[in-house]
């Protein structure tokens, strides 16, 4: 085992892995996330805990991880490029490790251009492919990225995102295979809603054998109305939702229109589950965590396995 | 080339109008071919400085300047002879020409009549689009031409991130994916494998983050 990671446990056991989401409060309120992480407890094998997405500001995420941590779920603490160069992050790196978070899911993250502060200026010092190589190489040779020795190295189960829709496709594959490279243990996908088209992608990584390097999590998110799902397909960069997905919601009445987010979303995870080489889901179900004991149940994903 | 724009009207109206006789001084380099500070520039923003001043019945006096160069010592010289009795010099240089005018002339205020924007080409007549940080440490060699640290809006050196949509970037519509057209040249040229290569954490020293750059060619100290 390369941390004390639950998740870790988990995949290395060859159990199909459940991850959640617990996004940080806007506001120094411990409760929020402790509450989060409460309706996810027991349903979830860990918990990504969000790094200012959407470069809105909020609670951060080493903060509102060890609230996580303390409700008893295993926390993710996410990491983006965008607001710490490398001094900052290994600084970082070093705290939470030294509180007892495990997991670091690398990103680059979202252009300040959407967030609430368009006005700053962002960092990116290192892009997403360099922070896992120095988290592998503080974990691995316990050293920082300048070359000095550390006393205590972090241990640290590394993720990485990947999202088989964005383009150029033609890479999309290739950098997969640069993550592991770099050190990515386990891969979050973005949100799958084009089957076809992730299958496309997943062929492309099991011909080259790199399922068998890295733990790939399939990620979905319920929709909770025939808005959300309008939105996700046209605004939200990134994502590919197929329009008989965005009508089906349309056509449910409203009073069903939650229950057909949750239907969507359990079937989802059933193909998702057949397609070879993903090892498990990663369930986004963001302001509705009370759902995900349900699709967690519903999908067959209910108990969680016990790992020592 | 530096590409600049001027900059709103009333922002350079504002700056100048607490003097009386000012001089404007244009620039014959990029700033004439981006059409932003050239001698034809200078006509233009002078005649319209003095009509607003003659509009709102103040003395405004502009001594219109046009020199080769506004980085060179020698030519900035020869704004010398025009300066009598001018109490700020209105500068439509880029922001190398603004400084080293103020550094040359201690004693007068110099205003930047610019906003000078970034190093780039002429896409189209009218339209200008940047290809060049000047991050001192080129690595065009490494990604087919195109530059990530100019072209991406993340400045991310080992591919696109996940907000890469039909050619475009996630910032803005108008914007093409750097990373997008760096991958689509490899393919043009056979080289995609290389995309694999994975590029190290980066040496900023040689950018801005190392401080204010010098190059020191001690060959040309020589050379009159």
């Amino acid at each position: 085992m390369k941390s004390n990671s639950r998740l870790e446990a988990v995949l290395a056991a060859g159990k199909f892995a459940l991850t959640g989401e617990c996004g940080p409060p806007r506001g120094a309120d411990p409760g929020a996330v402790a509450k989060k992480a409460a309706l996810l407890l027991g349903s979830v094998d860990a918990a990504n805990v969000t790094d200012n997405q959407t470069a809105v500001v909020r609670m951060s995420s080493m903060g509102a991880s060890l609230h996580v941590k303390s409700a008893g779920v295993d926390p993710i603490m996410q990491m983006v490029c965008r607001d710490r160069n490398r001094i900052a992050m290994q600084s970082d790196i070093l705290g939470a490790a030294s509180h007892g978070i495990s997991n670091l899911l690398c990103l680059s993250g979202d252009h300040q251009k959407f967030g609430d502060h368009p006005t700053a200026k962002n960092v990116f010092d290192l892009d997403s492919i360099q922070l896992i190589a120095m988290v592998k190489k503080m974990r691995d040779e316990e050293m920082f990225l300048g070359g000095e020795k550390i006393k205590v190295a972090p241990k640290l189960f590394i993720g990485a995102a990947e999202n088989p829709f964005a383009h150029p496709l033609a890479i999309r594959v290739p950098r997969l295979a640069k993550k592991i490279a770099a050190g990515a243990d386990f891969i979050q996908t973005q949100c799958i809603f084009n089957i076809e088209q992730f299958q496309k992608w997943m062929k492309g990584v099991t011909d080259r054998g790199l399922h068998e390097k890295v733990f790939i999590l399939a990620g979905v998110t319920p929709f909770k109305s025939w808005r959300a799902a309008e939105y996700m397909a046209t605004k939200v960069p990134g994502m590919d939702v197929p329009a008989a997905l965005v009508e089906r919601m349309k056509g449910a009445p409203k009073e069903k229109a939650k229950a057909t987010g949750v239907d969507i979303c359990v079937e989802l995870i059933e193909q998702l589950r057949e397609i070879p080489g993903v090892k498990g889901i990663h369930l986004m179900a963001i302001e509705w965590e009370e759902i995900v004991p349900e699709i967690a149940k519903r999908a067959g994903l209910l108990p969680r396995p016990e790992v020592a | 080339m530096i590409v600049a724009k001027q900059k709103p009207f009333e922002t350079i109206y504002g700056m100048v109008a607490p003097n009386k006789r000012i001089m404007l001084a244009g620039c014959g380099s990029c700033v004439t071919v981006c059409f932003a500070g050239g001698e034809k520039e200078v006509g233009i923003l002078a005649s319209l400085l003095r009509m607003r001043a003659q509009k709102d019945r103040k003395d405004l006096d502009v001594v219109e300047a046009t020199i080769k160069r506004q980085c060179d010592v020698e030519f900035i010289d020869e704004l010398k002879p025009k300066l009598d009795g001018v109490e700020a010099i209105l500068s439509i240089g880029c922001g190398a020409g603004v400084q080293y005018i103020a550094e040359r002339f201690g004693k007068t205020i110099v205003l930047p009549g610019l906003d000078t924007t970034f190093l780039g080409v002429t896409e189209a007549m009218g339209v200008w689009t940047e290809r060049c940080q000047g991050c001192g440490d080129c690595k065009l060699h490494l990604t087919a031409g195109v530059c990530p640290i100019a072209r991406c809006s993340k400045s991310l050196l080992n591919g696109p991130c996940g907000g890469s949509m039909n050619g475009k970037c996630e910032v803005s519509a108008d914007t093409p994916c750097g990373w997008q057209l760096i991958v689509d040249r490899m393919e043009a040229l056979g080289i995609l494998d290389r995309y694999e290569q994975i590029t190290p954490a980066n040496d900023w020293t040689a950018s801005r983050d190392g401080g204010p750059r010098r190059i020191d060619r001690e060959d040309l100290h020589e050379i009159k």
